[in-house]
């Protein structure tokens, strides 16, 4: 196992290089002078616009661009944006409030995904599930921009039980971005779980533990569920690594200063420094967790080994 | 110009979810408890304003947009204020500035400034804080502003012909600022320039203190102005800070409030949504599908007020189909800009009519003869100048920045009025637009806006189009030049008096209106709002909120 971990961890290297050159590339080949677009309608001075482009070694080709980026990350500098500041700093900053959002966005998903596919899967054609079959299929369908403004009229202005903005309230300010953030992929969890625990439920080692004389809790949650889940954590564990590249419509329409806008704002920019550190930053995260879920199926199914 | 963020805003704002907003927006929530923070303790009170993220760092110099201006201009004064309807005040740190010949200017400061960390406001703030802004190695984003002070290029790096710095500024200091003692320098111009006073209350032109000097990166976060409010604590990107009222204010009125929060947001809709819940009490641009219901819902705490903004579409000059000023003329009043506003802006435009915007002496209302709709007219000049009605022209747009709407209602005017078929041009970023525009490579009247830096009409005339303007460097993006203008123009800078100068101007005017090198299309409104928690909330001729005068009830 150790050694199977060792060998993925250094596998990532090579993608994390080729990963960070192809952003650059494409930062690189958007169309347009970031330099220009600093000054809105008004041109800054000839010379400042030299002094910058040198600054920044926008007048080198594309390679010499990335070779000087990489000298300098290799001494632990990650570079500023053209406004100088460090681009470490933004990610410092905005970094804890997407965890925290993917934190709670995730429990949602994990714990009524799980919970609501189980009840609906035990109970196939019941009522039930139906209920979850209609409600998570209208979750889906609503575009997720709809779902946050809704939110936050209804629950945030009109009953006031959520902060409508911002993270001043502490976690307490994550629930309800959290929730909407996870709706789209609560649904999918529980249709996931309900599909598959149907399925185990009609399975021959089930049917064993049933005649054993095994209680029935016992035999949906130590047997059917944990089998069941495979599927379930292979999704969860993708999902974490998507969000937490940051969810730049749900951070826009509660104003939460995360990764996904950093990001977003950096790309209009043309900021080249800013792309490259957060997104290798965000494929690192998504190689990461996809390692952790490969470890997890071990541990769910002891007839996975990696030697 | 600065960069108005109400572009910025529109691009951030989800459309659907702000129709959604509006559309529920109707019902009395209007509990209007108190916001912010501890509503009317203690003396003064505290409460939140919305800005969009500033693009710089908090540095005056460096400072070239709305949202930097607004919060720099509660935390340092310059050496002449505006009143709210632009006038010039001698408010501020300087006693008087004057010249015998508009060239050489002595400025004299008041005793008694001092900046949030206890030294003293002198002479050599100013001088050091406008050569720090003009040195190219600092890559200062207001730069340009110094240019018309003599010795301005000696502070600028030279560079090859591919545009790379080649060595360092032959100069740190401009010969033009002379320290005469603790409370007195001179400033001496380039070229004569009558209107010099009016420009520097701008935020390019504030004092610095020895400590910024010491650490301009830290400083950029904790400004220390000596300004009506002080920072202390640092700006988060992304969320904003909270200044509180410095007690040793120079001014006459100290700030109302103890403190302000600086609140960060990233689409105004939120914004929005929190004025309505009370936990946001200064909004100072609105959603516009906001527009329809607000009146209703907020009375007389929905503000409006004229502003310097402008919108237009520029002519290629040139282009050979629009070369002829009576082309030019004939589009100009081929359309009807009143209900083209009516229809797309709920009243946050208004008809332009005239070259120099309403916020400014020596704006002339309908003095434009061109800008009102006159179709008859119209075809008969395209007529006299043979213009081609077959082939359609194009019209250019940034992209992203709302403005799809109100070009293409112009353009199906033109159409309806003129015969002419258009094309929409609307698929370039603002990166990629600039560059264009600036290579002279569009085809067909681009839209642009313009909003000023400083009240005077120089800002509306030689800064658009002089040919002291072209690019690289300037804001000439029509390719105009007319040496009767830029003499007239000339005339009004080294004017005697003030007078004599805003008359100049309106000459020079006068020969835009025939020359059209652009069709006036729109004065912008501001519109704000703010909760019941506050009042005495003014906006000012630059859209800023004039934050030291609200008062918290």
């Amino acid at each position: 196992m150790g050694r199977y971990i060792a060998r993925r961890l250094l596998l990532t290297i090579p993608v994390l290089i080729g990963a960070s050159f192809l952003i650059f590339a494409l930062v690189y080949a958007l169309p347009g002078d970031p330099i220009r677009a600093l000054g809105g309608d008004r041109p800054l001075a000839p010379a400042v616009v030299a002094q910058l482009r040198d600054e920044f070694n926008l007048n080198d080709p594309l390679w010499l661009q990335y070779v000087k980026y990489m000298g300098d990350l290799l001494q632990g500098d990650f570079g500023t944006d053209f406004r100088g500041r460090p681009v470490l700093d933004t990610v410092e900053r905005t970094l804890p409030v997407t965890i925290r959002l993917t934190i709670v966005a995730i429990a949602f998903e994990a714990v009524i995904g799980i919970v609501a596919g189980v009840l609906a899967g035990i109970r196939r054609n019941g009522f039930l599930d139906n209920v979850v079959l209609v409600s998570s299929t209208l979750v889906v369908s609503i575009p997720i921009l709809v779902l946050g403004f809704v939110a936050q009229f209804v629950f945030g202005l009109q009953f006031g039980w959520f902060p409508i903005a911002g993270i001043q309230e502490g976690w307490y300010s994550y629930l309800l971005p959290g929730l909407v953030l996870a709706a789209g992929s609560l649904a999918y969890v529980a249709r996931l779980t309900r599909t598959s625990v149907a399925e185990n439920l009609r399975a021959d080692f089930v049917r064993t533990a049933k005649a054993k004389g095994l209680p029935r809790r016992t035999v949906v949650v130590r047997h059917t569920l944990r089998n069941s889940l495979i599927p379930v954590v292979t999704f969860i564990g993708a999902d974490i690594g998507t969000l937490m590249g940051g969810a730049i419509v749900t951070e826009t329409v509660f104003n939460l200063p995360g990764l996904g806008r950093a990001v977003f704002d950096a790309i209009q920019g043309q900021e080249g420094a800013v792309v490259v550190g957060i997104v290798t930053l965000m494929v690192f995260f998504f190689v990461f967790f996809n390692l952790a879920v490969d470890v997890l199926y071990a541990v769910l199914d002891p007839r996975i080994r990696y030697d | 110009m600065r960069l108005s963020k109400r572009s910025a805003v529109l691009i951030a704002t989800g459309v659907t979810g702000a129709m959604l907003l509006s559309a529920c927006g109707g019902g009395g929530d209007d509990s209007g408890s108190g916001a912010g923070g501890g509503g009317s303790d203690g003396d003064g009170g505290t409460f939140s304003i919305m800005i969009n993220e500033p693009e710089n760092p908090l540095i005056p110099t460096n400072t070239a947009e709305s949202e930097g201006h607004q919060v720099l201009s509660t935390l340092f004064t310059g050496l002449i204020e505006y009143s709210a309807e632009g006038e010039v005040q001698y408010t501020g740190v300087a006693e008087s500035i004057e010249s015998p010949d508009s060239t050489t200017w002595t400025v004299t400061l008041k005793d008694g400034w001092n900046f949030h960390d206890g030294t003293p406001v002198t002479a050599q703030s100013f001088v050091d804080a406008w050569n720090y802004g003009a040195y190219s190695p600092n890559a200062q984003q207001t730069s340009g502003f110094f240019s018309n002070i003599q010795g301005y290029a000696d502070l600028q790096a030279p560079t090859d012909a591919a545009g790379n710095v080649t060595g360092d500024p032959v100069a740190t200091e401009m010969s033009g600022l002379q320290v005469v003692d603790d409370l007195t320098f001179t400033v001496t111009l380039a070229a004569p320039f009558a209107q010099f006073p009016i420009t520097v209350g701008y935020n390019a032109f504030y004092p610095l203190p020895e400590a910024f000097f010491e650490d301009p990166e830290a400083a950029g976060t904790l400004p220390i102005g000596n300004g009506p409010f002080q920072a202390t604590e640092e700006f988060v990107p992304g969320q904003g800070f909270t200044v509180t009222r410095y007690d040793d204010y120079g001014g006459e009125e100290p700030a109302k409030a103890e403190s302000v929060e600086f609140r960060v947001y990233a689409d105004v809709s939120t914004g929005y949504t929190d004025l309505q819940a009370g936990n946001l009490d200064v909004l100072p641009d609105l959603p516009p599908d906001a527009l329809a219901s607000i009146e209703d819902e907020f009375g007389d705490r929905f503000l409006q007020a004229p502003s310097s903004g402008t919108q237009f579409l520029g002519y290629p000059t040139y282009d050979a189909r629009f070369a002829d000023p009576r082309v030019r003329q004939a589009f100009s009043m081929a359309f009807d800009r009143q209900a083209v506003a009516d229809a797309i802006f709920a009243g946050a435009y208004e008809p332009a009519d005239s070259y120099i915007a309403p916020v400014v002496e020596g704006h002339r209302p309908g003095i434009c003869e061109y800008c009102e709709l006159d179709v008859e007219r119209a075809n008969q000049l395209l007529d006299e100048a043979g213009f081609d009605r077959s082939q359609p022209i194009e019209l250019w747009f940034d992209a992203g920045g709302g403005h799809d709407a109100w070009v293409e209602a112009i353009g199906n005017q033109f159409r309806e009025n003129l015969g002419v078929e258009y094309t929409l041009r609307g698929d370039l970023e603002f990166a990629e637009y600039l560059p264009l525009l600036e290579s002279g490579g569009v085809t067909g009247p681009f839209r642009l806006g313009w909003s000023m830096d400083y009240p005077s009409p120089q800002n509306y005339t030689e800064k658009l189009f002089g040919t002291t303007a072209l690019p690289p460097g300037g804001s000439n993006y029509f390719f105009y030049s007319n040496p009767e203008f830029d003499a007239l123009v000339q005339q009004a800078n080294s004017a005697a008096s003030n007078e004599e100068a805003i008359a100049g101007y309106q000459q020079a005017e006068d020969i835009l209106l025939q020359d059209m090198p652009i069709i006036p299309v729109f004065f912008q409104v501001e519109q704000s709002a703010h909760s019941e928690a506050v009042s005495d909330v003014v906006i000012d001729v630059f859209g800023d909120i004039r934050v030291a005068e609200v008062t918290v009830n």
